[in-house]
């Protein structure tokens, strides 16, 4: 059979940012994928190096603005370290509650964004609906909706009061709700079985190998979450259980995300319960210099494991440092995810790794034996994607 | 005016298309896009609604700082979007390279390469400031 070349992207309307691959198809089953990245690359980790900690802060913060508490939060975490700089308790319970918010926030996004991909819209209207209650307690306890900026060295920004404890259980009574409904939906809908189940496989074996992380390799039933491995913040006291799932496909990786929303919504359940009541959630004097030092922080963040490297020179500004992010590792398995899907099942298996990238507006398809070349957007895969199910009866 | 050409520009003011496009941003802006047309907001009711192609596209919503390798591929896209057509730039990094400035991967604001109708700031910009932008968008069209 004739072996035809796909490239996906670099534009794409809908989420995420540029980014291109190069799908290698024989008839209607993808043989390979050729990812090749970089059309965001801006150069933070050098910009970094010019900046203070406290600019290097917001900085951090818009590597990718839906992890973007992750980011700050490892960021500073590693320069504490280094440096050697206190954090204290009701800081630590703060930064937790926030990082929990979070993780719902993304996991209910990637929920609808992967409803949207599958052709089940009115799951995307629903979830997006329901999100909005998480983004009003995040810009509640911060300020702002998206970018928190929550961190500073040494503690956090903001105090969480009696008042807004309450709204914010408040708010995870109506999430559990919800949360608890779409577990069903996803458990029991056809749709998202028909759509989702054996597609995109990724075994345990290859998934450690390659590397992969967080909700991509927790649904292969590896069990690997920072969280617990490696509890940083209060992980290690917080009551909650780590989520694996092994049907290793995408089904899996829907499931996982949604019941580690139930799970966070009990962490911070357990955090509000738990916070000190009194205590600084700063230090005094503002820290602005980190004594030198060397430090390697790692963090669960939304889309698996989140790394930085920090080397401080005893200045305000960090001498080196050195950011993996999560889709960077998960990028490999991608590949082996894509291998042996149908064209049409594309869209959704890219999602389920939620990548903080992702384009497929504009997708060319080559013919190689007879030399054509045609366009597709987006929506035309989508739309091909339904037909091709429809006739093929698979929902 | 002639009855044709009026009619155009009515329908040109009751649904407006937009390509939504990510030229080197951090996300937030994009989700904050993405939320203004869900069902909280619903910049839908205004006739708008988020395109695949440029090719379908009168309004071309971007977010993020123009990056050196998005630079080229950006103006051939907008060099697809049928006349006339309309640049909505969402963010400061939009705006003016914002946060990134100084980076070596960036070029500047989307400015830098095409040119621009309405500026919204902010980092995110609220989607209440986004619908501000899309009203104040809609009021250009009336005069046109
Ligand atoms: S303006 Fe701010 S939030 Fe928006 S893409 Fe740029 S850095 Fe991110």
């Amino acid at each position: 059979m004739s072996r035809n070349i796909i490239p996906i992207g670099p534009q794409h309307p809908a989420l995420h940012e540029p980014e291109h691959f190069q799908i290698i198809v024989e008839g209607e089953t993808v043989v390979d994928v050729k990812p090749r990245i970089g059309y965001v690359h801006r150069g933070i980790e050098k910009a970094l190096e010019n900046r203070t900690y406290i600019q290097g802060a917001f900085l951090v913060e818009r590597v990718c603005g839906i992890c973007s508490n992750a980011h700050q939060c490892t960021f500073m975490m590693a320069a504490e370290e280094a440096g050697g700089i206190e954090v204290s308790e009701k800081a630590q319970f703060i930064r937790t509650i926030v990082a929990e918010l979070e993780r719902i926030h993304s996991h209910l996004l990637w929920l609808g964004a992967a409803g949207l991909e599958i052709g089940f819209e009115t799951l995307f209207m629903y979830v997006w609906r329901d999100r909005e209650v998480v983004m009003d307690l995040l810009e509640a306890i911060s300020g702002n909706r998206v970018n928190y900026a929550m961190n500073i060295l040494g503690g956090v920004r903001r105090d969480i009061s009696p008042e807004l404890a309450d709204k914010i259980r408040k708010g995870l009574d109506y999430l559990e709700e919800r949360t608890n409904y779409y577990k069903k939906l996803c458990l029991e809908e056809s749709t998202i079985h028909k759509r989702t189940e054996d597609i995109g496989v990724l075994d345990p074996v290859t998934g450690v190998k390659l590397g992969a992380v967080g909700p991509t390799i927790r649904a292969s039933g590896v069990k690997f979450d920072v969280r617990k491995n490696d509890p940083h913040l209060k992980y290690d006291e917080a009551d909650f259980e780590l989520i694996t799932w092994d049907t290793c496909d995408t089904f899996g990786r829907v499931v996982v995300r949604v019941l580690e929303t139930i799970e966070s919504i009990k962490i911070i359940r357990w955090c509000l319960d738990h916070m000190p009541k009194k205590g600084d959630i700063m230090p005094e004097k503002l820290i602005r210099r980190v004594p030198e030092g060397e430090a390697y922080s790692r963090f669960e963040a939304q889309r698996g494991e989140l790394v930085y490297y920090l080397k401080s020179n005893g200045t305000d500004k960090p001498y080196r440092v050195k950011i993996r992010t999560p889709t960077m590792a998960n990028i490999l398995s991608l590949a082996e995810i894509l291998k042996g899907c149908y064209i049409a099942d594309v869209p959704i298996a890219l999602a389920s790794i939620d990548p903080c990238f992702s384009c497929e507006d504009r997708v060319t398809f080559v013919d190689i034996e007879k030399g054509k070349t045609w366009t597709w957007t987006r929506e035309e895969l989508r739309k091909y994607s339904r037909e091709f199910n429809e006739r093929e009866k698979r929902w | 005016m002639g009855l044709l050409s009026r009619l155009i520009k009515w329908a040109r003011i009751k649904s407006p298309w937009i390509l939504h496009l990510n030229t080197g941003g951090c996300n937030a802006c994009d989700i904050e896009v993405l939320a203004t047309l869900m069902p909280r907001f619903d910049v839908e009711r205004f006739g708008i609604i988020l395109m695949g192609s440029p090719r379908h596209a009168d309004v071309l919503v971007c977010t993020g700082p123009i990056t050196k390798q998005m630079k080229p591929r950006f103006r051939k896209l907008y060099e697809q979007v049928p006349d006339p057509k309309f640049v909505m730039a969402v963010g400061n990094c939009a705006c003016t390279g914002g946060v990134f400035k100084g980076c070596y991967g960036i070029e500047g604001g989307i400015d830098t390469a095409i040119p621009v109708d309405i500026y919204v700031p902010g980092c995110p910009p609220k989607p209440e400031a986004i619908i501000d932008g899309v009203a104040k968008l809609l009021a250009k069209l009336q005069n046109l």
